[in-house]
């Protein structure tokens, strides 16, 4: 048995103050990735019980309020918790520097605090809920929620408020990072697309998540101390909530999926073996997405009350973000073509990924659809569209990230058959769940009810099936994963042969992630040309 | 396959004439979005399997950038967007134009009820009563949090906002009854804010409004409280009152003081009558004192019921002073 006697980051230090102290960017991605993985399955937990719920039009399992409390606290979750932070805390925060030849990000202290502030606010929030919990939605829409729920709308909200630093200071970091800690020879268009991913979303989050944090301070403003903002009755305007709201939360939903598309574009080109197919324009179209996506927001509100020619101008903006989207599905078909194609479980996920992005972007274009979207917003179409954008889309790209950033992240290997297993159970599990809310929600089946006319029973049985298929596809990875910390193989410094800096240091890498620092002369994905005897001419 | 349709349904019925519209719309998506589902999940899978590792496949490729390919899914996906952008706007637009002779209905919401007002004076919870082949038009507002008059079968959906009106308004096409839902959550009772649309044919419709003896007419309603309230004090049959006069007001071009034109629907009048200093006729002073506590939801649609029937000077309504 051949000892490792490197000393990585891993077992440079030992005890809950070199971890809970640490500044290492390394340490502070685990940190967040515990967290994240705790918040997710109290997530999951609540999505369960409201499944359970819905396997029959009466209400049985629960009375309405638990209800309306169980979605409440799941969207909660989910996107402020898991989804928002998920690729950028964890895997952004372990690769950035890695990727980029760097030490460790430009503000390490920094980068302590906002996990701080992330647990402060989940501590808030996790508190609230056990303590009575809440049951405005995770949209907060006024004046429900600051002048008829009775529920622990402040403590919620402050938790949210506080989160929201966590966020900015992130992409802050990232931001400064990415500009000034590029190793020599390191070009903007020798950046992995991963890179410009979480540079896309560092700017988005900088620049929307202040309006949300606003936003939320005015709600308790007008909760607390009655300053008419938000409430008709006080001389407010409910729909200028939703506008504040829904400036921040579309952004959001790139936020999530942004850094699942950089992921795609690493594990589609590693295990094709091949360069990014329009390398210019998959960076472009990242870019592109993050800008138009601050221009859609009024597509939340087709049927508000907001004016009918405002409707029209935010259909047509969110029309122009197909286009990059489509770019983006198009350009990762044609990296495949005449690569060279091993069917590792990151590549499964990649897969995965874009057969759920592409259905829920397809479906996207039916609620900017205006008339369209009169019938179906709402309802179970738009929770279908969304889980697959948000849990198709950017939990597949992180838990194929996660497999394939494991062994750099452990130094362990997953074991390949229960990986594989796992993610055909979750793809199946996902789209038994959510396709049946497709048609469900074109019947006309509102969203948020937790009783129901029985003709929409078959529907909402199978997507229970469904949902309990899947919650057992996130336990196995969940086991395996841990198990692999210490029975894994080792992993060796680049087991997939893969390109990128980060696979350039040792696994798990040193606390300063490279010996010495490197030099970069060529583009990303330098992928070798195939050997002579793979190719045979004429052969098609 | 058409019992089977009937055991899984993938349409709500058909129950107006925007619901055929919509749906003829929503197939063309879905044609759309399964050609470019089978395209995009063909290609994977056909690429997946030829150039597996190993195999024998030609992979002789220049360099792996081609603007005419780029070119080529930039622009398609964004001339179908185009197409689908216009045919949806204008059914949305049209959705939000109601015919001259819509029957206008009053609707308020509250937590957790639908409460109807018919121009007849019928009034209903949680139902709706309307005849079919003639458009109707909702005029609602909620009296707490923000509720969405939802009827599936009609295809259509508005959300109803405290403190304004908002309208929606659909052509029945067929007699049936249909599920109504509030589809915009609105707190513990969202899910039993339901009730039922039943579209009844001409006949049974004027049996249906006469069987309800007593009820008064929202218009007569309305003449008595614009006597208490001595609303002709300062509008009156001429110009020549404190206030503008109401006769032909309804439906006719507004001038305001700060120079815009302003159509007297239903939310003008809602809105002069609650927050008369916002849009001052032009040639008017802002003397008029808010009827804001005064005024019920309920007594507001019997006020502008009303003043709907005040027609032109020429011919003075019953109710007129002097």
């Amino acid at each position: 048995m051949k000892m490792e006697q490197n000393v990585d980051y891993l077992n440079v230090a030992y005890g809950p103050r070199s971890w809970l102290l640490s500044t290492d960017h390394k340490r502070i991605a685990i940190l967040y990735m515990i967290s994240i993985t705790f918040f997710f399955f109290v997530g999951g937990f609540f999505a369960l019980l409201m499944r359970l719920e819905l396997l029959t039009p009466q209400g049985d399992l629960v009375a309405a309020h638990t209800y309306n409390e169980l979605f409440s606290m799941h969207g909660i979750t989910m996107i402020f918790f898991f989804l928002i932070p998920s690729i950028p805390a964890v895997l952004g925060n372990f690769l950035v520097p890695l990727m980029i030849g760097a030490r460790d990000l430009a503000f390490p202290k920094l980068n302590l605090l906002s996990w701080y502030l992330y647990i402060i606010g989940g501590i808030f929030t996790l508190t609230a809920m056990i303590t009575g919990g809440v049951d405005t939605g995770w949209t907060f829409y006024t004046p429900l929620s600051t002048a008829y729920s009775t529920t622990n709308v402040i403590p919620v909200v402050t938790g949210i408020f506080i989160l929201g630093f966590s966020s900015i200071l992130t992409g802050v970091n990232f931001i400064i990072t990415i500009h000034k800690m590029r190793a020599p020879g390191l070009t903007w268009f020798r950046l992995p697309l991963f890179i410009w991913a979480q540079y896309a979303t560092s700017i988005i989050i900088v620049l929307a998540t202040p309006v949300i944090a606003i936003t939320l301070l005015l709600l308790i403003v007008e909760r607390v101390f009655g300053v008419g903002i938000f409430n008709p009755a006080l001389g407010g305007d409910p729909l200028l909530f939703q506008h504040l709201f829904w400036f921040y939360s579309h952004p959001a939903v790139y936020i999530m999926v942004l850094p699942s598309m950089g992921v795609v574009s690493e594990l589609i080109t590693c295990f094709a073996r091949k360069r990014i197919f329009g390398y210019y324009f998959m960076a472009a179209a990242i870019m592109a997405i993050a800008a138009l996506g601050f221009l859609v927001w009024g597509h939340h509100m087709f049927v508000s009350g907001q004016s009918v020619y405002a409707s029209m101008v935010f259909s047509a903006l969110s029309y122009f973000v197909a286009v990059p989207s489509a770019i983006k599905v198009f350009n990762w078909l044609a990296t495949l073509y005449k690569g060279s194609i091993s069917f590792h479980t990151p590549l499964l996920y990649a897969f995965g990924f874009i057969g759920l992005f592409t259905i829920g972007g397809l479906t996207g274009l039916f609620l900017a659809a205006l008339a369209v979207d009169v019938h179906v917003t709402d309802t179970y179409f738009v929770v279908a569209h969304f889980h697959y954008i948000m849990v198709g889309g950017a939990v597949m790209g992180y838990l194929g990230g996660i497999h394939y950033w494991w062994p750099k992240i452990t130094g362990r290997l997953y074991p390949e058959g229960w990986a594989k297993f796992s993610a055909l159970v979750l793809f199946v599990g996902f789209n038994l769940t959510f396709f049946p809310q497709f048609i469900l929600g074109y019947l006309g089946m509102p969203r948020r009810y937790h009783v129901y006319p029985p003709e929409f029973q078959v529907l909402n049985v199978l997507s229970t099936a469904g949902a309990t298929i899947l919650g057992i596809g996130y336990l196995i990875p969940f086991t395996y994963l841990i198990w692999s910390l210490r029975r894994g193989k080792h992993a060796g410094p680049n087991p997939w042969n893969a390109t990128g800096l980060e696979w350039t240091t040792s696994s798990p890498p040193p606390q300063h992630n490279f010996d010495k620092t490197p030099i970069v002369t060529e583009g990303p994905y330098a992928y070798p040309p195939f050997e002579k005897t793979e190719v045979v001419h004429g052969g098609s | 396959m058409t019992s089977l349709l009937s055991i899984f349904p993938l349409f709500p019925v058909e129950a107006s004439q925007q619901a055929r519209q919509i749906d003829e719309l929503y197939v063309a998506l879905v044609i759309i979005a399964s050609i470019f589902t089978a395209i995009i999940f063909v290609c994977l899978a056909y690429f997946a399997v030829r150039y597996r590792k190993g195999s024998r496949a030609n992979r002789e490729m220049r360099h792996p950038e081609n603007l005419k390919l780029e070119i080529a899914w930039t622009v398609i996906p964004l001339i179908i967007s185009a197409g689908i952008y216009v045919w949806s706007a204008k059914l949305f637009f049209d959705l939000h134009v109601a015919p001259k002779n819509a029957i206008e209905i009053y609707v308020v919401a509250k937590q957790w009820m639908w409460k109807i007002e018919h121009p007849e004076g019928n009034r209903e919870i949680n139902a709706l009563h309307i005849p079919v082949g003639i458009p109707v038009k909702l005029v609602m507002t909620s009296q707490d949090v923000i509720h969405s008059f939802y009827v599936p079968a009609f295809r259509v959906k508005q959300d109803v906002l405290p403190d304004r009106y908002t309208t929606e308004w659909f052509l029945p096409t067929k007699v049936g009854t249909y599920h109504l839902f509030c589809a915009e959550y609105c707190g513990t009772g969202h899910a039993s804010m339901i009730g039922t649309v039943y579209v009844m044919d001409q006949a049974d419709y004027q049996q249906w409004l006469a069987g309800k003896s007593g009820e008064v007419p929202l218009a007569t309603s309305g003449e008595d409280l614009f006597q208490h309230f001595a609303c002709s004090t300062c509008h009156q049959l001429n110009d020549m009152g404190r206030g503008p006069s109401l006769y032909g007001l309804f439906g006719s071009m507004v001038r305001l003081q700060n120079g815009q034109r302003v159509i007297a629907d239903q939310s003008y009048i809602r809105n002069s009558i609650y927050d008369p200093g916002d849009q001052v006729v032009a040639g008017y002073r802002a003397i008029m004192p808010t009827f804001r506590k005064q005024i019920d939801p309920d007594q507001m649609a019997a006020l502008i019921e009303y003043i709907k029937t005040l027609g032109a000077p020429a011919k003075p309504a019953k109710g007129t002073k002097q």
